[in-house]
């Protein structure tokens, strides 16, 4: 008698996986196990980013041109690497001022420091198809830890698209103007479109 | 004396003049300063936003003295002026007044127009609402000249009103000056 609410208790659980075991792979939930590769970052994707000011609102903008790969490993996703790089000089917010602001030494300086790269030290699955990455992102000059949020949104036998966000503390690359008017974190909404090598 | 009488100004009057006429002066030399080309771009930034904040101290002081001025009799004219002096001085009064209240109100107009839509947080610690007036490059470009045009205006008549002053203390050597800086009863 003791024993028969433990194994009711099981085999309600038991029942309940299978029932939603077919669910999930009706489902097709995109694995990021079956995407293993090496892919070039295309031009098609959306570097977006936004920036809060008070009182509601703010900037909000993206970059032109950019470039990267990634190695997805098929095995242990933890051995997965990201590169990216974009030139912030195509900056696009739709106000030019706001533009040439964004690329002068007061945000990015684009004369002195063109670029701006990240290279993943870690990545780790969260779920079925998310995943943490962890980074370092070197800005005007310098390098910290960043960390994004990627979720596979779609994949085939040649492409594959990630949806990564991520907030950046921009006071750490020095360029903390126009804080607190305008928040210090600048928000990433990315659509990362991979063309398999 | 807070209040005005009949031959002196009360130090309401006082206190007003030289806080507005110091913000006001630093207001003109600031926005001279933040506005040339080659400054730099985040220094400029901070610049503007302390001019407007200070702008708008300016404009809050201006509009209660105007409330102060229509409530207080002015003291009647230094004896030993002429009647063309007189006539100037109530001139020059009017407008720099009226100046203190469009010269800011331009600014605010021009900040509101502005399709760089940068919000007005005064010394960093409230909104200031924008007006409500549509952004569009030619409404910026409008105000931004119209604020420049006052300012200069604003500040042309300003040296003219101190020399004046400075006229009467040192060459005429009447109490004009002494009495807009002190309000004891002074004899005749
Ligand atoms: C009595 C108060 C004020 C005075 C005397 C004053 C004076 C000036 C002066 C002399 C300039 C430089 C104009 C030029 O060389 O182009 C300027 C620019 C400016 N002022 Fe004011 N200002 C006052 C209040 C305000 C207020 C209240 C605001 C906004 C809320 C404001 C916003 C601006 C802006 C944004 C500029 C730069 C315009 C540009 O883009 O060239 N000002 N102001
Ligand atoms: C932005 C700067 C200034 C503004 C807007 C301004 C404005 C005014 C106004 C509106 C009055 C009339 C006061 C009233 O009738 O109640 C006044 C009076 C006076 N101001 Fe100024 N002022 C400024 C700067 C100066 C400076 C720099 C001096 C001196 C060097 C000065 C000296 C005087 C004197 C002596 C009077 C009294 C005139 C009288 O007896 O009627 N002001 N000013």
């Amino acid at each position: 008698m003791p024993l028969r609410f433990p194994f009711v208790f099981a085999a309600a659980v038991m029942l309940a996986g299978f029932s939603l075991q077919p669910t999930a792979s009706l489902a097709k939930a995109p694995s990021l196990d079956d995407a293993a590769g090496r892919y070039d970052i295309d031009g098609s994707s959306q570097i977006n980013f936004s920036v809060g000011q008070v009182g509601g609102g703010g900037i909000s903008g993206k970059f032109g041109r950019f470039s990267g790969t990634f190695q997805l490993d098929g095995q242990d996703i933890s051995r997965s690497v990201v590169q990216f790089a974009l030139f912030p000089e195509t900056v696009q917010t739709g106000e030019p001022r706001i533009e040439n602001f964004l690329r002068s030494s007061a945000v990015f300086d684009t004369e002195n420091h063109p670029k701006i790269t990240f290279r993943s030290t870690k990545i780790t699955q969260t779920g079925d198809d998310t995943a943490e990455i962890e980074g370092i992102l070197t800005a005007k000059g310098t390098t910290r830890t960043e960390h994004f949020e990627a979720k596979l949104t779609k994949w085939n036998r040649s492409v594959i698209s990630f949806h990564i966000q991520g907030g950046i503390y921009r006071t750490r690359y020095d360029m903390s103007v126009g804080i607190p008017i305008y928040s210090n974190i600048v928000q990433f909404d990315m659509i990362v479109n991979g063309q398999k090598h | 004396m807070l209040r005005n009488r009949r031959d002196a100004f009360g130090w309401g009057t006082i206190a007003l003049h030289w806080s507005i006429a110091l913000l006001i002066i630093g207001l003109i030399v600031l926005g001279y300063v933040m506005t040339r080309p080659d400054i730099d771009p985040a220094l400029q930034f901070d610049l503007f936003q302390w001019h407007k904040s200070f702008g708008f101290t300016a404009l809050a002081l201006s509009a209660i003295r105007v409330i102060w001025w229509l409530a207080n009799a002015h003291p009647a004219p230094v004896a030993g002026l002429s009647a063309f002096e007189k006539r100037a001085s109530t001139i020059t009064h009017w407008l720099l007044v009226g100046l203190t209240i469009t010269v800011p109100m331009a600014g605010w107009a021009l900040a509101s127009t502005s399709t760089l839509g940068i919000p007005t947080f005064f010394f960093n610690r409230m909104v200031i609402p924008h007006l409500p007036m549509e952004k569009s490059a030619g409404a910026e470009a409008f105000w931004t000249n119209a604020h420049a045009i006052l300012a200069y205006g604003l500040a042309a008549l300003v040296l003219l009103h101190a020399a004046a002053a400075l006229y009467h203390h040192f060459l005429r050597r009447d109490t004009v000056l002494l009495r807009m800086l002190r309000n004891e009863r002074r004899e005749r």
